[in-house]
């Protein structure tokens, strides 16, 4: 969706802020908020860009650096950490060859962690973009990334 | 056989996509009955029903009603505003992702009447960011609820008009504290404001409000279709009705649960969620999250409801109980809470900026060091009570209650924690 369609399904008042940013950080393929985002943004609500910033610049999920086409989130809180989910980003690590926050060199993952993701029953558990995975083992991440791999791939051909 | 379902009764049940199914199921028959009643009777009913809220606190659901509808408006063009908050990021709960994937009209039916009580003509539902199964399904919901005029201009021709919009957090655990959450709804970074005034006097866009929790608001419709009496006939004498625990950790079958509010911790443990997995022993539960209380094995006993555990200086909280076997770590788990705070923390006051940092400090220089003679948790027990006393809002309020569960409780293994076998992660 174009970025003018998105201001205009709201009304131009700061409670929408977030709603927008997320629209817009969706809609970009390597989503991130750029500036010229935030300034958009600010000159659609009438308010000075650094109000947009500060909002941005306050949510975790949120972005201001491009990222991955898909964001690998791997649960931190104290449940998952029992379930040993540090052993699941070591893999996820290994696997991808990133370090947390950063970009595989394709441009196909960004490995990042997050807090309690409400599916304890499951835990250790990550999400990929809205897509949630839980009962984690290294042999099922492997599984499940190939999926994404696969997907990538026959796109490219 | 122990569960007794008021907030859960539809999920798994129905089909949560369809209306349809919802109404079969009886759905909306509590709203049209609550409107043809006078605002004040529901709140009166909700009062005496005891109903408290299921967020964490405990506060009287009909006297936050009251409060709300009887807040003077000093302004001309006075709003009243419900909220329902849905930001649920309590480490260890995930009733009301449950509620909201599976049975969203239930919500909506709960909450429609709530603003009828209080005169609310706006509505929000804030979800976290990350639920994103939870958002589809209460916008199609809503979609389908103003559709059959359940929502909307003139609700099935009452003459009463409610608009409810969904707003969506982005990933910060500090916006499910009340304030915030409305700070978050009005656009702002989530900072927590000074009350009182409490929000409902001065609440969203500084107009009084109500906010309600998910699971609090589902048990509305069933207190109006049967009444206050048979409510308060479940439950304990001062928490009545039921409450849904979210059971993870080492137990056989974690998930969740709805059950009469006070029964035993063991019955949840060992009854429902199958005992503890792999033939281990209990160690401890971890009750009401990151914020809440390890418990003992002394503790299996103890009546789950609000006032028992805080008799035991314990708390009930979100109902999360995460249990612990005899192999895992006091120590690792208070690290891994500890981390969570300090991450969480907003920075608007010192005390919990600064302290949150201090408490990690602390703990990490007990992990590495050891700490034979117990001086470094005291120390840690001095700086979180000092956080409790001065910080600005629950988070920085919070680290105490970990923190002093365990020291009581687990000293000796503190002191001298058992040898790790082996290094996990890298």
């Amino acid at each position: 969706m174009d970025k003018r369609d998105i201001l205009h399904k709201f009304p131009p008042l700061m409670e929408n802020v977030l709603l927008i940013l997320h629209e817009f950080q969706n809609s970009n393929p390597q989503h991130y908020l750029s500036e010229d985002d935030l300034a958009m943004i600010a000159g659609y609500l009438n308010v000075p860009c650094s109000s947009v910033y500060g909002v941005a610049s306050y949510y975790t999920m949120f972005s201001l650096v491009p990222r991955g086409q898909h964001i690998i989130r791997v649960c931190d809180s104290p449940v998952c950490q029992m379930a040993d989910s540090e052993d699941i980003a070591a893999k996820l690590r290994g696997h991808l060859g990133v370090d947390v926050g950063a970009t595989t060199a394709d441009g196909l993952f960004t490995l990042e962690t997050t807090e309690c993701l409400g599916q304890c029953d499951s835990a250790p558990g990550m999400s990929i973009d809205a897509q949630y995975y839980g009962n984690l083992t290294a042999a099922k991440i492997e599984t499940i990334l190939q999926i994404y791999q696969n997907k990538n791939r026959a796109r490219g051909k | 056989m122990l569960e007794h379902r008021i907030a859960l009764k539809n999920a798994g049940r129905i089909n949560p996509a369809s209306i349809d199914e919802y109404i079969a199921a009886g759905g909306y028959n509590a709203l049209k009955q609550a409107l043809q009643m006078p605002p004040e009777k529901i709140v009166y009913e909700l009062i005496q029903s005891g109903l408290r809220g299921r967020g964490g606190a405990g506060f009287s659901t009909g006297m936050k009603k009251k409060f709300t509808s009887e807040a003077a408006c000093i302004l001309l063009e006075c709003m009243r505003y419900i909220v329902c908050n849905a930001d649920e990021g309590e480490p260890g709960t995930f009733k009301d992702r449950i509620i909201m994937e599976q049975d969203p009209h239930l919500l909506l039916e709960g909450m429609i009447i709530a603003a009828y009580a209080v005169g609310a003509g706006k509505g929000y539902i804030y979800i976290r960011g990350e639920y994103h199964h939870s958002i589809d399904m209460i916008r199609k919901a809503l979609e389908s609820a103003v559709k059959r005029g359940f929502l909307g201009d003139n609700i099935l021709g009452s003459g009463y008009s409610l608009d409810i919009g969904v707003k969506l957090g982005g990933g910060s655990y500090l916006c499910g504290e009340e304030f915030t959450l409305l700070e978050s709804i009005e656009g702002k970074r989530g900072y927590p404001r000074i009350k009182p005034p409490y929000p409902a006097e001065k609440g969203l866009f500084d107009m009084p409000t109500l906010i309600n929790n998910v699971e609090t608001l589902c048990h509305i419709p069933a207190i109006i279709l049967k009444g206050s009496g048979w409510y308060k006939g479940l439950g304990t004498d001062r928490s009545p009705g039921t409450k849904i625990f979210s059971i993870s950790g080492d137990v056989k079958n974690p998930g969740y649960f709805e059950v009469e509010m006070g029964i035993s911790l063991k019955e949840l443990i060992y009854n429902l969620a199958g005992g503890i997995k792999d033939n281990k022993k209990f160690k401890t539960a971890l009750i009401g999250g990151a914020a809440g209380t390890f418990v003992p094995e002394s503790f299996l006993s103890v009546s789950m409801e609000f006032d028992s555990l805080q008799q035991k200086d314990a708390v009930l909280g979100s109902g999360a109980v995460i249990v612990m076997a005899e192999d895992k770590s006091i120590l690792d788990m208070l690290h891994s809470i500890l981390r969570f705070f300090g991450h969480e923390s907003c920075g608007k006051c010192v005390p919990c900026r600064v302290g949150t940092q201090q408490l990690l400090i602390l703990l990490e220089k007990i992990i590495a060091n050891g700490d034979r003679n117990g001086s470094g948790l005291d120390a840690l027990l001095k700086q979180s009570e000092l956080m409790a006393q001065t910080s600005l809002c629950p988070l920085g309020q919070s680290p105490v209650l970990p923190i002093k569960s365990a020291i009581r409780h687990f000293r000796k293994e503190l002191i001298n924690p058992p040898r790790k076998t082996a290094h996990k992660g890298s």
